[in-house]
């Protein structure tokens, strides 16, 4: 006996259904079929993750889905969701998993933050008239002016990421997203001056063409990792947490380790690919540091070195501890992050939010009077240009995206990217499913996508009379918080509106 | 000159592309209204064997055996578009029998019909090429 009412109804306007089967060719779920004998198109709810892609397609707008009205007698604590959460679990005797960001109702404090705009007195800057500077420089800034035995100034610095817009696509591994959905953030990346990053799963031997483009990440399993691959980048990330599970490893399953993920990953067909919790060498500062430079050393001290960490409570001590480490960069993972799978307890429950991170970890470093030695890169739910101007403002030097990414190509939201049955080619290793994913098309949208936040940037910026995205860098007095009390107004280091 | 070309690394069987070329040539403005329950009868069509699909039209060739084939001149060649008159056509179906790519069907009234790009049915772009949700199918020069 299945307890669970689906959640989603398929509802067809059979009046303009024309039977052309498109949505019943294109669901993975097999949620449609033909009823032959009545030439008609029906639907099986139950199998139904309202992921759009039959309503997307249908050429005469004949499908919606529609949230069921279906309920459980009212109860403010005991609510459907929990509910049904616990049929699931006594049925199945399993951790409950999810997919994408933590969906539930925190306060979202980008939401609660308002951007300031030149009037009368300071002159506010039209970006379409003048010059207007978003290009950004990332790695650890010399801090003294040193100069050799001439008395030159010594004008070479640490190994910098040169950036046209303070946005990268971030950390997603190729077996938790397919490989067109790689090659469109890559040739995304090289056509945007950007940089994307090829998560945990190594880099396709296809797609070192774009090296000059990815970031290269070492996580807990060090899948795929070897001298070329280090050697190719960009920039180097060591993984020690993600936003979306901190504390937790990763576990892509055999059925996903086929062909090309497994010699990407350097692991045999058909077994699990389980990053550990912790790395098995990393238990302090001082051994992060040993890993840090061990990647320096190979590379030639040519690459920088990313850090990057889920925000967890003790996020400001962790991220002073990181600069120490010799990392040229820390990137901080907020609660919101997106993940291909997680327990859904720790995503929902787990970390803090990345505005009240970012503040903190910004104002410590500056009061070490070690801001200066890394640049800090935040994600965990950037959603929009405004998402970036406020990142930048309360301190960030870059941001990652991943999920507004993931959307740009295609994605619905749907979080069942652990079934690996993406209907959009994204998050799925299916040939037949992966091939709806055409590069020529999502990476344009990527393309689009960033250009269109750059133009907005720059109006944003204008209206501040800003010039350039250096002077925008931790002017927190640019924000003003509404709805936010005296505490959550003094860990953002920002006034409330009014004042 | 600019024909239709079908990526097959792309093509998903999706057959979209059949009802956006029978819609076009149906003379109708509303899509619900042109094809529901109509037996369609388009100018491309999808083989699919297995995970492989591939939409089928004219090529509109180079040396066209149809045209060669056709003994009323029905069938021309005009600015490399292969064009069907159908007051000229007798329903003989030579062109049928001469197609290697079984691109030409008889249609309703019995004369053939075939894909003459939508230049006749005021569509801009072919219908398929833009109705095609993969880009599989594209307009272009090659």
């Amino acid at each position: 006996m299945n307890y669970i009412y689906p959640e989603y109804e398929v509802v067809r306007n059979h009046s303009r259904c024309i039977t052309c089967r498109a949505c019943e060719n294109q669901c993975a779920n097999n949620v449609h079929s033909y009823v032959e004998c009545e030439n008609r198109m029906e639907s099986n709810d139950d199998a139904c993750v309202n992921c759009h892609r039959c309503v997307t397609i249908c050429p005469t707008r004949a499908l919606k889905i529609a949230k069921t009205d279906h309920v459980f007698r009212e109860n403010a604590n005991w609510t459907g969701k929990t509910i049904n959460e616990i049929y699931k679990q006594a049925q199945s005797g399993g951790v409950l998993l999810s997919s994408m960001g933590n969906p539930e109702n925190y306060p979202v404090y980008f939401d609660k933050i308002l951007i300031n705009a030149s009037q009368v007195t300071n002159p506010s800057i039209d970006p379409l008239r003048e010059p207007m500077e978003t290009r950004v420089f990332l790695g650890s800034k010399s801090h003294d002016i040193v100069r050799d035995a001439a008395g030159k100034i010594v004008t070479e610095t640490t190994p910098q990421l040169d950036l046209s817009i303070p946005v990268m696509f971030s950390a997603m591994s190729y077996g938790s997203i397919s490989y067109n959905a790689h090659e469109s953030l890559a040739k995304a990346a090289q056509k945007l001056g950007i940089y994307y990053n090829t998560g945990e799963g190594g880099l396709h031997e296809d797609f070192y063409k774009y090296s000059k483009n990815t970031i290269v990440q070492v996580a807990s399993g060090r899948f795929g990792v070897h001298k070329d691959y280090l050697t190719a980048a960009a920039a180097i990330e060591i993984k020690m947490g993600q936003g979306a599970k901190p504390g937790i490893g990763g576990h892509l399953p055999g059925t996903k380790i086929i062909g090309d993920v497994s010699r990407t990953r350097m692991i045999p067909e058909g077994s699990d690919a389980i990053s550990p919790a912790p790395h098995h060498d990393i238990y302090s500062i001082e051994d992060l540091r040993q890993l840090v430079f061990s990647l320096k050393e190979a590379t030639d001290y040519k690459k920088p070195v990313i850090v990057k960490i889920a925000a967890v409570h003790n996020v400001t001590a962790i991220a002073s501890g990181v600069v120490r480490s010799g990392a040229d960069m820390i990137a901080i993972d907020g609660f919101r992050g997106g993940t291909g799978a997680a327990p859904t307890k720790i995503r929902d429950n787990v970390g803090i939010p990345i505005e009240l991170a970012l503040a903190s970890v910004d104002k410590r470093l500056r009061d070490e009077g070690i801001r200066d030695k890394v640049s800090l890169i935040v994600g965990g739910s950037i959603r929009s240009s405004s998402d970036i101007v406020k990142a930048i403002a309360l301190g960030a030097d870059c941001v990652y995206i991943g999920s507004a990414a993931l959307i740009a190509m295609g994605c619905h939201l749907c979080r069942n990217c652990q079934s690996g049955k993406c209907n959009w080619g994204i998050a799925t290793q299916m040939p037949e499913l992966v091939k709806r994913l055409n590069p020529a098309i999502a990476y344009q949208r990527l393309v689009n996508l960033i250009s269109a936040w750059r133009h907005e940037i720059k109006e944003m910026m204008g209206g501040m009379g800003i010039n350039s995205i250096e002077s925008l860098k931790g002017n927190r007095l640019m924000l003003r918080g509404v709805g936010l009390n005296e505490k959550e107004l003094s860990i953002l280091g920002i006034y409330h509106a009014g004042e | 000159m600019k024909r239709v070309y079908v990526n097959e690394q792309w093509c998903l069987g999706c057959r979209l592309c059949e009802y956006h070329c029978a819609f076009a040539n149906s003379k109708e403005s509303d899509m619900v209204k042109a094809l529901k329950n109509k037996r369609i009868a388009p100018n491309i069509r999808v083989e699919s064997k297995g995970n492989i699909n591939f939409a089928v039209s004219c090529r509109h060739c180079e040396d066209p055996l149809c045209v060669r084939g056709c003994i009323t001149g029905a069938l021309q060649k005009i600015d490399g578009l292969i064009t069907v008159d159908k007051e000229r056509c007798i329903h003989c179906y030579t062109c049928i029998v001469c197609c290697p790519y079984g691109a030409i069907a008889p249609s309703d009234d019995g004369a053939i019909q075939k894909c003459e790009l939508c230049i006749k049915n005021n569509n801009g772009t072919p219908a398929c090429v833009r109705g095609c949700i993969n880009q599989a199918i594209v307009y272009e020069e090659r």
